[in-house]
């Protein structure tokens, strides 16, 4: 008679639904999952070692690096960390443009999320709408930092500069028609701000867009509702934050109850799910996306009424205007300074909490008063999303694996750091 | 789908922590000691022994309801407030480079006080946090009980502060290397493993594969650490004890 035994199978790390480098090994009984083992590290970087060699500032940049598809929500962290040692509170303005940035921040992950999630599970076209909107969302990035992604933006006591008033133009080519080119050029014809309140009276319509393909979509439904599901009680236990834990029906969101910056300002709604499956995640990180586009809509009105600066007026931290530092000796000190050693920080420790569009992330600094962080901790959401993977996918099929890889919104450039 | 009101207050007000405090107190008499801080966190030491019984309470106890543990992280306290750069010294005789290769410091620390597993606990029914931090008592091999048994979210952050480093929880179910390589040799994240590493990958293409060897990279420091006491900041509460450890100046 012929051994019965578990099949054993490896997954990853080249693999489209991997979402990255995730290295997975599968024990299968048939096509059921017994046992899943995740091996992370293969983006492994030592973000947090190489931020102890650094001087604080220098390390914003990595910050992006983290979680690369919601870059300015790790920088936000970061600098909201070291505001708290400083004890430095950000102008006002600078303070909406976080919260705007933060916002458009989640649209774009929700929207990478939704389209890798849907192509994974077997819905193409939602991807290329995505991506779509998407590329409007990186002119936003690039034309407030010049880059499109890592933009290093935000600063301890602020952001590096004010909105600019004009959108870079598309020039005439071979490569799109004329009326192609004016109707985008027709679009950054105004500064940021009408860039972005133009798009965020588009946005809800694409989003009923996406819904029209997936909400009611037969198989869209049958590859997630009571696929990966996980009780309150069990997703507290597991540290999950975020959809994943307002997916299970908690009512948490560090936006409203320990609100940051300008949150408690704004208006909006958190949604939160009923039965825990992947289904109900979905529909969270949708109603989430809407939300968003109503606290970006009030930030460009406060924004467009309200002109101000956007950076604390403390010499000791922000380093002086060019022209300044070109006529005045004290100012050049001060600029060779920091450009040099870079500030000190008092004695501390501080850990502080954003909520990232995929959950809590949290930046854990402790500083002994030198200008380099004594050490640096950065708590990634998908970092306890994916430890519970095992839990997750046991006794569900090889093909479920994929959903809820998926529906975790797994990012490795957080997990490995 | 519901939509939940806008009802919660800030959570660091003074008076909040302050209620807090008393409720740690009054639930773990003596088996905590507050550390001062300026950030408006609550911070506490626990013995190593200890951890297990307080961290039930903490999750337990109805005035406290730590039902998540958001964060697991070590710390290695070895150069900590041991700066790079003499600036007495280096304001007589000149700047250097400020930091030589190979500079070995001499950094001192008292027994027991160089690893630490630092916790970070959130209520979510009551909306508060909590930093407990345990200094494991053997410098040589640092152990401390893991608490998986009481947050199963615990499970992968122990992991990573044992693979980066070396904490060992005593009682993890499956204590393996979790970020490094296969093969790994070391603890990469204690401040005596030097950032560049010990070993490098390369393909060799006589061998026809990839192979480690020691690495090619001089390692240098390009900012030195600079420890500055501020007299704006409460010296109580902001400036830890600096050791200046002079460094081979002659080297730079």
């Amino acid at each position: 008679m012929a051994e019965i035994r578990n099949y054993t199978m490896n997954f990853g790390p080249q693999h489209p639904a991997a979402h990255g480098v995730l290295r997975l090994v599968l024990e299968l009984d048939g096509e059921v999952i017994q046992k899943a083992d995740p091996h992370v590290g293969l983006l492994h970087r030592a973000t947090e070692k190489l931020a102890e060699s650094k001087p604080f500032n220098q390390s914003i940049g990595y910050m992006d690096r983290l979680d690369y598809v919601s870059m300015m929500c790790n920088e936000h962290a970061y600098v909201m960390a070291i505001e708290k040692l400083l004890g430095l509170e950000p102008p006002l303005r600078a303070q909406y443009i976080r919260v705007m940035f933060d916002e458009i921040t989640r649209i774009l992950n929700h929207l990478m999320w939704l389209g890798a999630h849907a192509i994974d599970i077997g819905a193409m076209t939602v991807f290329l709408y995505c991506f779509r909107e998407r590329e409007d969302l990186m002119d936003c990035y690039e034309a407030v930092s010049g880059t499109r992604m890592h933009a290093t933006y935000y600063r301890p006591g602020g952001v590096y500069r004010d909105l600019p008033e004009t959108m870079p133009q598309y020039p005439y080519s071979q490569w799109r028609s004329k009326k192609e080119v004016d109707r985008l050029n027709g679009r950054r014809s105004g500064g940021l701000l009408d860039f972005i309140a133009d798009f965020t009276k588009r946005f809800p319509a694409n989003v009923d867009q996406y819904e029209s393909l997936l909400t009611d979509n037969r198989i869209w439904k049958q590859r997630t509702v009571n696929i990966g599901v996980v009780s309150p009680e069990r997703a507290m236990q597991l540290g999950f934050s975020g959809p994943m834990l307002r997916g299970s029906g908690v009512e948490w969101d560090l936006r409203k109850k320990q609100p940051y910056d300008v949150y408690d300002k704004l208006d909006f709604d958190i949604p939160v799910g009923r039965n825990g499956d992947c289904y109900d995640r979905y529909l969270v990180r949708v109603e989430e996306l809407r939300q968003s586009n109503r606290i970006i809509e009030q930030c460009v009105a406060w924004l467009k009424a309200n002109p101000g600066p956007v950076m604390i007026d403390d010499r000791k931290v922000r380093p002086p205007r060019r022209e300044e530092m070109k006529g005045d000796m004290e100012s050049l000190i001060h600029h060779f300074k920091l450009m040099t050693e870079g500030y000190c920080v008092p004695a501390g420790e501080v850990y502080a909490a954003v909520e990232a569009p995929k959950g809590e992330l949290g930046v854990y600094l402790v500083s002994d008063g030198a200008n380099k962080p004594y050490r640096l901790k950065v708590r990634p959401p998908g970092f306890a999303h994916l430890a519970s993977l095992d839990e997750m996918v046991r006794g569900h099929m090889l093909a479920d694996v994929v959903a809820v890889i998926g529906t975790q919104d797994i990012v490795f450039g957080e997990i490995d750091r | 789908m519901s939509a939940i009101p806008d009802t919660t207050a800030a959570v660091a007000t003074p008076t909040r922590l302050e209620t807090l405090a008393q409720a740690i107190t009054a639930a773990l008499p003596g088996k905590l000691t507050a550390v001062a801080n300026h950030t408006g966190e609550l911070t506490y030491e626990v013995a190593a022994n200890e951890l297990l019984a307080v961290a039930q309470v903490l999750r337990e106890a109805p005035e406290l309801k730590f039902e998540m543990c958001m964060d697991v992280c070590g710390v290695d306290y070895l150069f900590h407030g041991h700066d790079e750069w003499n600036t007495e010294t280096a304001t007589s005789s000149g700047f250097s480079r400020g930091v030589a290769r190979g500079a070995q410091r001499a950094a001192k620390v008292a027994p027991g006080r160089r690893f630490a597993a630092v916790y970070h606990l959130l209520s979510i029914s009551l909306n508060q946090r909590l930093r407990l931090r345990v200094f494991c008592a053997d410098d040589d091999a640092p152990m401390v009980d893991s608490v998986t048994d009481i947050w199963a979210g615990a499970n992968w952050f122990e992991r990573e502060a044992f693979d980066l480093f070396g904490i060992l929880f005593k009682g993890h179910p499956d204590l393996r290397r979790l970020l490094t390589d296969y093969g790994f040799i070391g603890h990469p994240f204690r401040k005596d493993f030097p950032l560049s590493g010990h070993v490098e990958v390369r393909y060799d293409p006589e061998k026809g594969r990839v192979v480690y060897q020691p690495v090619t990279i001089d390692p240098r420091v390009l900012v030195p650490k600079v420890i500055r006491h501020d007299n704006r900041y409460d010296p109580a509460l902001t400036n830890a004890p600096v050791h200046t450890t002079s460094i081979a100046k002659s080297d730079g």
